[in-house]
């Protein structure tokens, strides 16, 4: 997309030209090196689950009939415009003055109030289906924890907890599967939105919320939090992995294990858990019991690192641990202050973590 | 127009006021220590002035960091502060002293009376909005606290709970914000207050309630709305402070508190003050379309009602901000409604307009354009604000761009539209020269040649799923090309505006001779000269119709004869 | 220039509220909007708290003040009553006994606040209770306070002599402020001690 712009004429270039230098005055904080673009628009427009459709009908109706009053009305403004305009400038005369006119007053009332009622009994009636609807016994139960600045997922029923990377088995006319998601937050107000599966709702401490959706497409979907809270808001990212039933039982297996226990890389794991990464990690299995950061029982499993900051790859997991400012700048973990040496092992370790 | 033979005569005195200048100080000192309502209005507009280009300043930063994904123009904290700023300054320091400066200004006028009703305390309600503002910028560098983590607030305009405690926002940078507000509100209830009772027992002799402006009809019922809207931000933002300086518990989850308590008692007061800031813009509507399609407002009293009805139905819409909080159905239900049938009024006052020009004889000086783009502008931004309503949607819509298109769409489109129109309408009459027409066109055009660049395509990001309040973006999500052409577009209203503040400082030493009745208008304020002496009549006006001037200048057909 | 050509339809009196009312009237709607937050605030957070002293056990029904608080706004009436008819006398004796007993509300809910903190270790952070109490309660004595301020200066211009039966236009807007504060008070009383018990 760049390149493109950069072949084409005009004044575009200059402006852009300019913004690129701007851009580069400061050096780089993030965009690291080896980030993947992952190419996908997260558009309501594209549903993906049973709430997700039911709002894109909702909008396509509402978009018909506010598009309708737009064209009408505009239509009148356009002609009135053009028709009634002084065509002499010299014309000093008045038009004849009217005052107003009851039946046409009470028309453009009553019309509007009637389009109102529609839309609000339309609305009514999907709202209650969404935010009404029952959740059957069988379906997947997520405890959804917001933080600052990532996600944690509890799957209590299951016994793991995983973070930033949200599993769920795809729903199909067959075997239908719900995920049924109970949102809290452990400090400030956040919101959780995957655009092309739900409405996004907010977590709240104190203050338990409730979301489903039962995914009709296996993928990839990505999402963020909406809801301001604080330096790093912006770097809340998170994704959602819908899998055939048979690749997430594999995955919830998995996750159940405790944490992977290679020889190799007991220096990194002695590391680990000498420093106080144990006072705010989990890692199953381990002496790392802290509950202020993501649980890293199966961190190497994942895609991104923190929650989706950047890829989790060695490189970038080096240059988190040695200072996360660098990577996601105002995030809560503190530089480690570890020596090159003792990042490599506690890297490896981390890496062996599937 | 010869201003002599209108038979109001006695009412406008032609002497040329006397230039008795003094020194520079003696100059200062006449406005610092003015009581006179027509330059307490000139100084809340060039306050808001002032704001406008600090508060696009800020925009054009925070247009610059998101042109690009993954942009380092600003590291986050400074943008977090930046678009903090932007909205409270936009909010506060330039809509609130805009809207109070030209009901200040023309609503003595409009009615036939000498001042408003308290002018010592209108000056006080004046230096509390200035003292405010000025507290809420010294916080760049006085809010400095644990970590560096001070300077200006960064906890976004609506500054929700518990970002605000103190356990997440350390030093004293919210402080600064919940202070400095607390402060302008003051004055802004005292404004209100003013207007209230000058509107009510100043009116000249003849001019009952339903013979008096719209605009003044407008800012009446927009005073009645600022007494019960800003009181609870108010009262939100003492509690903010009990919770930070006395360790309270107001929104304390930990002690059981509720945080969106505070989110509750912010959008009482956050939903009526956008139509606080909105009717204003409907009163300038009010008096420019008549005027410039040569023809009497259509339906005077469905006007009135309209406006009413718009004040009393807003203070029940408010969580339709909160749609995606986790209320009840029921309650979610509600405002749909509630949020629908505020629309009613709005729609009509729109036919209201179109069936004013329908039959007239439409003149499109500057004025009149912007007029007529409000229009059209307003018209969308409403519906988007149906669209909005709608809950379901809503939980897609909610704190993304689409919701920032919408009300920057009423902001900008609509309220600073309106403004500039009613800049170039009552501009002669308060200085005395007209503005230039050739520049106010360029104004025009390339303003809105850049707000549609801007904001019409800023919708498209927040459909496609980009959040608000984020000081960059993930590349790849389709939102890259579109962001860019928006910061191109708020760019472009940035040098519209300059050419703007370059005719008001232009005409005000080379315009054109204005006299009192430039446009020949028929409301009061057009039979003083321009500027109006101190005193604003020399004997008290007496009316027998809403449009006195149309009366004078067409006694063979007055007004009323018609009027119900 | 001849003089103003708009002839009145008829030859009507032109009366219109007197504005001292209409400016008071406007700011009790908005001291009412302030105070119904903080009511709304108390109503949501009662029997929330999760610690602490709960009302039940500490909060003890402020009769003796309530009913000097609330025959305040009968002496004054009394005292606008008596300066319409000029008899001054009369006027500063009302008058005198309204700051009295506003006076005696304060002292009194000052002692209940100290026997709240001391001896029951209820204080503005202890829990929600105190909170909410606290900031409600004292919002309305702080109108207590500028009001007695406002009645205190009154006092002292009668009493130097400058005050005049023509003010009585000026008093009734003062009265209406105290009539107010009374009235938020009956509200406290009721949602406070009565409802929040």
């Amino acid at each position: 997309m760049f390149g493109g712009w950069l072949q084409r004429r005009g004044p575009g270039k200059a402006a852009y030209a300019l913004l690129l230098l701007l851009s580069s005055v400061a050096h780089a904080a993030w965009g690291l090196p080896t980030d993947t673009v992952v190419h996908q628009t997260p558009s309501t427009f594209d549903p993906h689950s049973g709430p997700a459709h039911m709002i894109h009908n909702l909008s396509l109706f509402v978009i018909q009939i506010t598009g309708a009053i737009f064209i009408v009305v505009a239509s009148l403004f356009v002609y009135v415009v053009i028709r009634y305009r002084q065509r002499d400038p010299n014309d000093v005369s008045e038009p004849p003055q009217i005052y107003g006119s009851t039946q046409i007053e009470l028309a453009w009332t009553v019309i509007p109030i009637l389009i109102v009622l529609v839309l609000f009994l339309t609305t009514a009636r999907i709202l209650f289906a969404i935010e009404d609807q029952k959740m059957p016994p069988a379906a997947v139960d997520v405890n959804v924890v917001g933080h600052q600045f990532w996600w944690e997922f509890v799957y209590s029923k299951q016994g793991f907890t995983a973070a930033n990377e949200l599993h769920v088995p795809v729903s199909s006319e067959q075997v239908p599967m719900i995920t049924s998601l109970n949102l809290l937050s452990a400090d400030v107000d956040h919101s959780f939105w995957v655009p092309a599966l739900f409405g996004k709702i907010d977590s709240i401490p104190n203050h338990v919320n409730h979301m489903w959706f039962d995914p009709d497409k296996v993928g990839m979907y990505v999402g963020q939090c909406a809801q301001f809270c604080g330096v790093e808001h912006a770097k809340m990212l998170l994704r959602v992995y819908v899998q055939t039933p048979e690749d997430f039982d594999a995955w919830v297996k998995n996750q159940q294990q405790p944490g992977v226990q290679d020889p190799a890389v007991a220096d990194g794991r002695q590391i680990f858990e000498s420093q106080s990464c144990v006072s705010c990690h989990v890692i199953r299995g381990t002496p790392a019991q802290g509950k202020f950061g993501p649980d890293l029982t199966h961190f190497a499993s994942r895609d991104t690192l923190a929650s989706g900051a950047a890829d989790n790859t060695p490189a970038n997991l080096k240059l988190w641990i040695q200072d996360p400012d660098y990577v996601k700048p105002g995030s809560l973990m503190p530089a480690m202050q570890l020596s090159d040496d003792q990042i490599d092992k506690v890297v490896a370790y981390l890496d062996t973590l599937k | 127009m010869a201003d002599s033979t209108l038979p109001i005569g006695s009412a406008i005195d032609l002497t040329p006021p006397s230039e008795v200048y003094g020194t520079w100080l003696d100059v200062v000192n006449s406005w610092v220590t003015t009581v006179d309502h027509k330059k307490i209005g000139l100084m809340y507009i060039g306050y808001a002035a002032v704001f406008l280009l600090v508060g696009g300043f800020e925009a054009i930063l925070l247009r610059i960091q998101l042109a690009v994904p993954h942009n380092n123009f600003l590291s986050p904290e400074v943008f977090n502060r930046i678009f903090t700023m932007h909205g409270t300054t936009m909010v506060f320091l330039m809509g609130m002293p805009l809207v109070i400066g030209f009901a200040n200004y023309l609503v003595p006028l409009m009615i036939g009376a000498r001042d408003m009703s308290f002018p010592r305390m209108n000056a006080f309600s004046f230096w509390m909005t200035a003292l405010g503002g000025l507290m809420l910028y010294y916080s760049f560098i006085g809010g400095v606290g644990l970590q560096g983590a001070g300077s200006a607030p960064d906890v976004t305009w609506w500054a929700y709970a518990p970002l605000t405690e103190r356990a997440f926002s350390r030093g004293h940078s919210t402080d600064y914000w919940a202070l400095s507000l607390i402060v302008s509100g003051f004055g802004t209830i005292g404004a209100a207050v003013n207007i209230i009772a000058t509107t009510l027992c100043l009116r000249c002799k003849g001019m009952t309630l339903f013979r008096m402006p719209l605009l003044a009809w407008l800012y009446l019922v927009v005073s009645g709305m600022i007494l019960v809207t800003i009181s609870p931000l108010t009262a939100a933002q003492i509690m903010l402070c009990v919770d930070r300086y006395l360790g309270g518990h107001f929104f304390d989850s930990q002690a059981g508190g509720a945080p969106v308590v505070w989110a509750h008692f912010f959008w009482i007061f956050g939903h009526p003050e956008v139509y606080v800031l909105v009717l204003p813009a409907f009163a300038i509507a009010n008096e420019v379309i008549p005027v410039f399609s040569r023809k009497a407002i259509f339906g005077y009293p469905a006007m009135v009602s309209a406006s009413a009805g718009i004040g009393v139905i807003s203070l029940s819409v408010w969580a339709h901000h909160m749609f995606t909080v986790g209320m009840t159905s029921a309650q979610n239900a509600f405002f749909v409604l509630s949020t629908g049938l505020v629309g009613v009024p709005t729609g009509i006052k729109i036919f209201n307009w179109i069936a004013t020009m329908w039959g007239g004889k439409i003149r499109f000086a500057t004025p009149m354009l912007f007029c007529s783009a409000f229009l059209i502008q307003f018209l969308f931004a409403g519906l988007t604000g149906i669209m909005l309503s709608t809950a379901p949607w809503n939980w897609q819509l909610h704190n993304s761009y689409f919701v920032i298109a919408h009300f920057h769409y009423v902001l900008v489109g609509a309220i600073v539209f309106c403004f500039f129109g009613g800049f170039y309408y009552w501009y002669p009459k308060m200085i005395g020269k007209m503005l230039n027409e050739r520049l106010g066109k360029w104004h025009f055009w390339l303003f809105v040649i850049g707000f549609h660049l801007c904001f019409d395509l800023m919708h498209i990001p927040g459909l496609l799923g980009m959040p608000r309040s984020i000081y960059t973006y993930e590349p790849g999500r389709g939102w890259d090309t579109l962001n860019f052409i928006v910061s191109m577009g708020g760019i472009i209203q940035g040098i519209a505006t300059a050419i703007f503040v370059y005719n008001l400082v232009y005409s005000y030493f080379k315009g054109e001779e204005a006299g009192p009745d430039p446009w020949d208008a028929w409301t009061l304020e057009w039979a003083t000269s321009s500027p109006p002496p101190e005193y604003n009549f020399a004997t008290e006006p007496v009316v027998m119709s809403r449009r006195p001037l149309w009366d004078l200048k067409h006694p063979e057909d007055p007004d009323y004869r018609y009027e119900e | 220039m001849s003089s103003t050509a708009i002839p009145l339809a008829h030859q009507e009196e032109w009366k219109l509220p007197y504005h001292g009312t209409v400016a008071m009237a406007a700011l009790i709607v908005a001291e009412t909007a302030i105070f119904s937050i903080f009511v709304v605030a108390y109503i949501y957070y009662i029997g929330k708290s999760i610690s602490g002293p709960q009302p039940r056990q500490v909060l003890e029904l402020p009769i003796f003040n309530t009913v000097c608080l609330l025959s305040s706004s009968f002496t004054i009436w009394l005292a606008e009553h008596a300066l319409k008819k000029s008899a001054m006398g009369a006027f500063r004796l009302w008058w005198a006994l309204t700051v009295l007993l506003g006076g005696i509300f304060l002292v009194g809910t000052g002692l209940e606040w100290k026997k709240l903190i001391y001896h029951d270790g209820l204080t503005i952070s202890t829990n929600l209770f105190g909170t909410t109490f606290y900031s409600l309660v004292g919002l309305h004595a702080s109108h207590v306070i500028i009001g007695l301020t406002m009645l205190s200066l009154v006092l002292i211009f009668s009493l130097a002599g400058k005050l005049k039966s023509e003010h009585h236009k000026q008093l009734g807007v003062l009265s209406l402020y105290w009539h107010f504060v009374d009235g938020v008070w009956v509200v406290v009383f009721t949602v406070v001690y009565i409802i929040g018990r």
